[in-house]
């Protein structure tokens, strides 16, 4: 299991803007990010090289997040890779809620954010999950 | 044109109005002194007697009623019968903590009643009128209170209630209805409706009744062109009855209060001191002809000017100018009342900071109502469907709170505009 950070984003623009700033600012490298929205707000999923200290600045710039477990999984870099995987997932009867891919330089490998209604159900089946250590993250 | 329900007590003379008020004052207060211990305690406190009140030159040295008040003595603190001679209660749209519950026996509904039928009368309406009521009936007092005035002036009363537009709009169309009696927002909503559908040629109406919110002269203009109708003003409050304490004639310039069962003064908010005629305050109101829910300058928080000015109609009871404001922090929102400290409330106990503001307007003659809360760090997730569920779980507990639907919006913390260091929690964009 990997931290990812999610913050809260008041429908107004600049708002993600600030906050990437303000991770720049102090260092922190966004390895994956993902937004989803209502038409009223939205909501910033973010994979970071140093999750507490990023939670640290954000809390005190007065952002709120809250900070979940989610799976990292590596998957083949090639055609197919990710939809083998999403048919062990459906044969597992495992919904996915959110996903979203991870930046990394390796190459032939990809890495999925993702967040399933049963995590226990991916390693029953034999699906590669990668830890903070893997990806260099803290 | 005489269109007078009460001819000789609506055109009478002032002094005729005055010698009514003085008598029947001096009765009340001896009738309240005697059956209200608490509004009596209050006169104690104040070192007032019955014996001091000779007329209506006396009135101010009587202590005020507010809203707290009632709150205060609810349920039974202000009745001046006993249970057993009431025969209604009516409430008003407030909730819990804000509810007034006012106690009517049959002579109060009497009254009442033909209050309600001399401004069906000065809006044209004969036995020979269809007088569509689309005011909720219920504890509201809208619906009974010009469902029981229609039936005093003998004419076919539709007991419509609101919502349920088909409806109302199939009833109008068959039946021929050609008196509408609604708060003004219904009114316009209704009139857009039946342009839509194309139903102008089949409806019948020749006037409308229209209160329990506020409403500019503009709206009215575009109601009486939309229906091709004459839209009347009525007002009243549950605390003094329901609508018919005062209501507009053909002249449309200020509604005739009904004076020989309710004296208007006109006070300065702050300090409570009554003001000349002519002077913009705070209305209040004592009832003096009221049986079981006799109160005696009631503060109506409705920021308005009074006016004996000749009146071409013929009516010589004062008049009152349209509310112009509050002289409290309650909206008056789709005609129901709003207290900002009700959704502080619900805020509170669903988990949200007391950080909000909440903003009204008014587009397409009808009011937009939007609470602008900050998002906590309690109430935020990973995931937008728990937000999302949250949010609904909100709006939910505002309606029932309210009454009336919210829009809910989130916004990020501290957001809120504060002006010096107070947060502004009001923002109404009508432009009444």
């Amino acid at each position: 299991m990997i931290h990812q950070i999610s913050v809260f984003l008041e429908n107004r623009s600049g708002q993600l803007a600030e906050i990437t700033h303000l991770l720049a600012e102090n260092g922190i490298d966004i390895r994956a990010i993902s937004i989803a929205e209502t038409s009223d707000y939205g909501l910033a999923r973010m994979i970071v090289n140093d999750a507490p200290k990023a939670s640290a600045v954000l809390l005190e710039a007065g952002v709120i997040l809250s900070m979940t477990p989610v799976c990292a999984v590596e998957v083949p870099d090639a055609p197919g890779g990710l939809a083998a995987f999403l048919q062990l997932l459906a044969e597992a009867e495992v919904d996915v809620e959110y996903m979203y891919s991870l930046f990394t330089h390796r190459a032939g490998r990809a890495y999925m954010v993702v967040r399933v209604s049963d995590e226990t159900a991916l390693t029953a089946h034999d699906i590669k999950l990668v830890g903070m250590d893997e990806l260099g993250l803290k | 044109m005489a269109n007078y329900y009460q001819p000789e007590i609506e055109t009478a003379s002032y002094e005729q109005i005055r010698a009514w008020q003085n008598e029947r004052l001096v009765k009340q207060v001896q009738h309240v002194w005697d059956n209200v211990p608490y509004y009596r305690q209050k006169m104690e406190e104040k070192g007032v007697t019955p014996a001091d009140i000779q007329g209506v030159d006396d009135l101010h040295k009587l202590p005020f009623l507010c809203k707290d008040d009632l709150r205060e003595a609810y349920p039974y603190g202000l009745m001046g019968k006993p249970l057993a001679d009431c025969v209604r209660i009516q409430s008003t749209s407030g909730t819990t903590g804000r509810r007034v519950v006012a106690f009517y026996t049959q002579h109060d509904i009497d009254l009442w009643e033909d209050c309600c039928a001399r401004a069906i009368v000065a809006a044209g309406g004969t036995k020979e009128d269809v007088v569509h009521v689309s005011y909720g009936y219920g504890l509201f007092t809208g619906g009974p209170g010009l469902n029981g005035g229609s039936h005093k002036v003998g004419c076919l009363t539709l007991p419509m209630s609101s919502g349920n537009t088909d409806r109302q709009l199939q009833f109008m169309t068959d039946l021929g209805s050609t008196i509408l009696c609604c708060t003004p927002s219904y009114a316009a909503y209704l009139a857009e409706t039946i342009h839509e559908r194309g139903l102008k040629d089949q409806i019948k109406l020749k006037a409308g009744i229209f209160g329990a919110e506020a409403w500019s002269e503009d709206m009215r203009h575009d109601i009486e062109d939309s229906l091709g109708i004459k839209a009347y003003d009525i007002y009243g409050l549950t605390e003094t009855s329901g609508p018919g304490v005062a209501f507009e004639c053909e002249e449309q310039t200020g509604m005739h209060i009904n004076e020989d069962h309710f004296i208007a003064e006109i006070i300065d908010p702050d300090t409570g001191e009554v003001l000349p005629e002519g002077s913009k305050g705070e209305l209040v109101f004592t009832a003096i002809t009221k049986e079981a829910f006799p109160l005696l300058r009631y503060r109506t928080r409705d920021i308005c000017v009074l006016t004996r000015k000749k009146c071409s109609c013929g009516r010589t009871h004062i008049k009152m100018s349209k509310p112009m404001g509050r002289s409290d922090d309650m909206l008056i929102i789709r005609g129901v009342n709003v207290f900002p400290s009700q959704i502080e409330t619900v805020l509170l106990q669903q988990g949200y900071t007391a950080n909000y503001q909440i903003i009204v307007d008014r587009v397409n003659n009808s009011d937009t109502f939007e609470v602008m809360v900050e998002m906590n760090p309690d109430m935020f997730s990973d995931s937008l469907a728990k937000i999302a569920d949250a949010e609904k779980e909100l709006v939910g507990a505002l309606k029932s709170m309210l009454g009336i639907a919210a829009k809910v919006k989130l916004v990020a913390p501290k957001s809120i505009t504060r002006s010096e260091g107070k947060a502004v929690r009001v923002i109404d964009k009508r432009k009444i």
